[in-house]
C-alpha cells in the first residue's frame, strides 16, 4: 500500500536555521532514507522551494487567475513529500516518527494514495 | 518537548515581526526591545516544557507586552505614571492583540521597523549595522566582527546611529499607498546594501553570511507583500548572485570572472527560486531597476556555457536599467554586453566618456584595460590595470589585475 508522506514545517523558522544546522538536518535525514531505499520502501521524494517563489491557479467563472503565492495562507507550509510503500497505516506512521526524530519541528500528513504514476519522461526522451 | 535547534531558529525567525508589533505598541524602541528580550527568555523556559505555541509570533508578542507592562507598573509605585499616549491600548488587551496580528498591521509594522533602520542622515554601513542589531538580532560581537572593528567601536556606531533614529519621528499611524510604496523602497535598498555588504567580502566568513541574511529578510518581506514585483526581482536577483558564490573564487582565493566559472558548481536551488520569482515578477508588467537586474543574472544563470549567453537581450535590458535608473555604473556594464555583439572598440567608445565620473572606480578601469588588450593596445592597456589595481576595494581585486597585467607581459614578450 501506498502513502504520501506530506511535511508540514514554518518556513520562516526553516529559512532562520543557521545553514550548518540545516546541512546537519539533510545528512540525518538521508541516513534515514538510505536505510528505506534500501529495504524499497521509499519511492519519488522531494523538497520544494518557499512558498515565496509559488504561483497559484485560480479557476473562476471566467478565466483563471493566476494569484502569487502558495494555494492556502497558513501558519505551517508543505515543505516535502516522500512517497512509500509499506503494508500497513503503522508502519507509513514508523517512517513519519523516523523523520520526525531526524528533522526538527514539523508535521507529517500520512495520506494513502489513490493512484500513482510513474515517471515516464525516459521513457518518451 | 522542542528541541533547542528549533527553538533558536523559531525566536530568531519571529524577532522582526513580533518586534515590529511591540514597536507600535509601546512607540519607543528600547522598551520594545527589552519586551521581546524578556520574552525570548521566557520561551527559552516555557517552550522546552511545554512544547512549542501554536503561534510562536503571537506568544512572544503577548509575553513580551505583559512583561513590559509589569515592569512599568512595577516602577509606577516609585515614579510617577506615564502619559497615557504612550501605550496605545491598556484596555481589552487580547482583542486588540489579535486585531493587531492581523496581516495588514504586520505589514505596516514590520516595514516601519525597517524603514527605522533607513533614516537618511546615516551612512549606508550604519544604517546596515542597524538593521542587524534591530531586526536581525545579531549581536555586537557578531556585527563587528562582519565589519573587521572592535566590539567598542560597534557598540558606540550603534549606540550613536540608534540615538540619531530616536530623534527623527516615525509616523505610527497607518501609511497611505504612497508612503507605504517610499518605505518599502528605501527598505528593499537597504537590504541590497546589506546583501552586498556579504556578497562583497566572501573572503570573511562572517561578513558573507550577511548575504543570506539580507535573502531571509526579503523572503520574509516577500511573504507580508508577496504581490510586489519589486520585491520579487530583488529576492530573485540576490539568489541569482549567490547561487554563483561556489564558482567565484578558486582554490587558491582568486576572483574568477563569470565566463570563467565552473557553471556546475553554480548552486541549482537558488537559481530554480531566483528564476521562478523573476518569472512571477515579470507577469506584472511592472518594471523597476531590481527585476531588470534580475533578468540580466537570470539570463547568464539560463547559459548552459558562457557562448549561450544571450547577450543582445542583455543589451537591451541594460538599455532599460539606464532608462529607469541612469547611472555611469549601468552603462559601463553595458558596455560588457556590447563588447560581445558589437565588439571591443564600440565598448571602448561608450565608457571613454564616464572617464570623469568614474575614475577612482576599480571596475572602470578592470574593463577598460580588458578592452584594450583585446584591442592589442598594450601600453594603454597596462596603464589601465595599474590603475586598476590602485582603486582595487580588496587584496582579491587587485590580485586579480595583477595576473591579467602577467598575462600581458607574457603576451608582449612571446610577439
Amino acid at each position: 500500500m501506498q502513502y504520501a508522506i506530506l511535511c508540514y514545517n514554518d518556513e520562516d523558522v526553516v529559512w532562520s536555521m543557521p545553514p550548518a544546522e540545516d546541512q546537519a538536518m539533510m545528512a540525518r535525514l538521508a541516513v534515514v532514507q538510505d536505510r528505506l531505499i534500501r529495504t524499497g520502501k521509499l519511492g519519488p521524494h522531494l523538497r520544494l522551494l518557499p512558498t515565496t517563489a509559488a504561483t497559484t491557479l485560480r479557476k473562476t467563472a471566467g478565466e483563471p487567475l493566476v494569484i502569487d503565492g502558495p494555494f492556502a495562507e497558513t501558519k505551517e507550509q508543505l515543505l516535502g513529500v516522500f512517497i512509500v510503500d509499506v503494508e500497513t497505516l503503522e508502519a507509513a506512521l514508523d517512517i513519519a516518527r523516523d523523520f520526525a526524530a531526524a528533522k526538527t519541528g514539523s508535521s507529517y500528513e500520512v495520506r494513502p494514495i489513490a493512484l500513482y504514476f510513474p515517471d515516464q519522461r525516459s521513457k518518451a526522451g | 518537548m522542542t528541541d533547542p535547534a528549533w527553538t533558536a531558529a523559531a525566536l530568531t525567525a519571529a524577532r522582526p515581526r513580533a518586534l515590529a508589533a511591540l514597536l507600535r505598541y509601546f512607540r519607543d524602541l528600547d522598551t520594545a526591545e527589552e519586551a521581546f528580550q524578556e520574552a525570548c527568555l521566557r520561551a527559552l523556559q516555557a517552550w522546552p516544557r511545554n512544547g512549542p505555541p501554536r503561534d510562536p509570533k503571537a506568544w512572544l508578542i503577548m509575553v513580551g507586552r505583559n512583561a513590559a507592562l509589569d515592569g512599568v507598573r512595577r516602577r509606577s509605585r516609585h515614579d510617577p505614571l506615564p502619559p497615557e499616549e504612550t501605550l496605545s491600548d491598556t484596555n481589552d488587551a487580547e482583542a486588540a492583540l489579535a486585531h493587531q496580528l492581523d496581516d495588514s498591521h504586520y505589514r505596516d509594522d514590520i516595514l516601519r521597523l525597517l524603514f527605522l533602520c533607513c533614516h537618511p542622515d546615516l551612512p549606508a554601513t550604519q544604517q546596515i549595522a542597524l538593521a542587524l542589531r534591530i531586526v536581525s538580532g545579531l549581536s555586537v560581537p557578531q556585527i563587528a566582527r562582519a565589519f573587521l572593528v572592535t566590539e567598542a567601536a560597534m557598540e558606540q556606531r550603534i549606540t550613536r546611529a540608534k540615538a540619531r533614529i530616536s530623534k527623527g519621528t516615525l509616523g505610527f499611524e497607518t501609511p497611505g499607498p504612497e508612503e507605504r510604496a517610499e518605505r518599502l523602497a528605501a527598505v528593499a535598498t537597504m537590504i541590497y546594501l546589506l546583501f552586498n555588504a556579504g556578497f562583497s567580502a566572501a573572503d570573511n566568513v562572517a561578513r558573507a553570511d550577511l548575504s543570506g541574511e539580507a535573502i531571509r529578510l526579503a523572503r520574509l518581506l516577500l511573504r507580508l507583500f508577496p504581490t510586489e514585483p519589486e520585491l520579487m526581482g530583488l529576492t530573485a536577483l540576490m539568489l541569482l548572485q549567490q547561487a554563483r558564490t561556489p564558482a567565484r573564487f578558486d582554490a587558491a582565493g582568486e576572483i574568477v570572472l563569470l565566463e570563467d566559472q565552473d557553471r556546475t558548481l553554480w548552486d541549482g536551488k537558488r537559481i530554480a527560486e531566483g528564476l521562478a520569482l523573476i518569472d512571477k515578477a515579470m507577469r506584472h508588467r511592472q518594471p523597476g531597476p531590481y527585476q531588470v537586474q534580475a533578468a540580466i543574472a537570470a539570463l547568464h544563470a539560463r547559459a548552459a556555457r558562457p557562448t549561450d549567453t544571450d547577450w543582445a537581450q542583455i543589451d537591451l535590458l541594460y538599455a532599460t536599467l539606464e532608462r529607469l535608473q541612469p547611472s555611469p555604473v549601468v552603462t559601463l556594464n553595458r558596455a560588457v554586453a556590447v563588447s560581445k555583439l558589437r565588439g571591443p572598440q564600440a565598448a571602448l567608445d561608450m565608457i571613454e566618456p564616464l572617464a570623469p565620473r568614474l575614475s577612482g572606480y576599480f571596475h572602470f578601469h578592470g574593463v577598460r584595460g580588458a578592452l584594450l588588450m583585446q584591442l592589442g593596445r598594450t601600453h594603454a592597456a597596462r596603464t589601465a590595470f595599474d590603475q586598476a589595481i590602485a582603486t582595487a576595494g580588496t587584496p582579491a581585486e587587485a590580485l586579480h589585475i595583477r595576473r591579467q597585467l602577467d598575462r600581458l607581459m607574457q603576451d608582449s614578450l612571446a610577439t
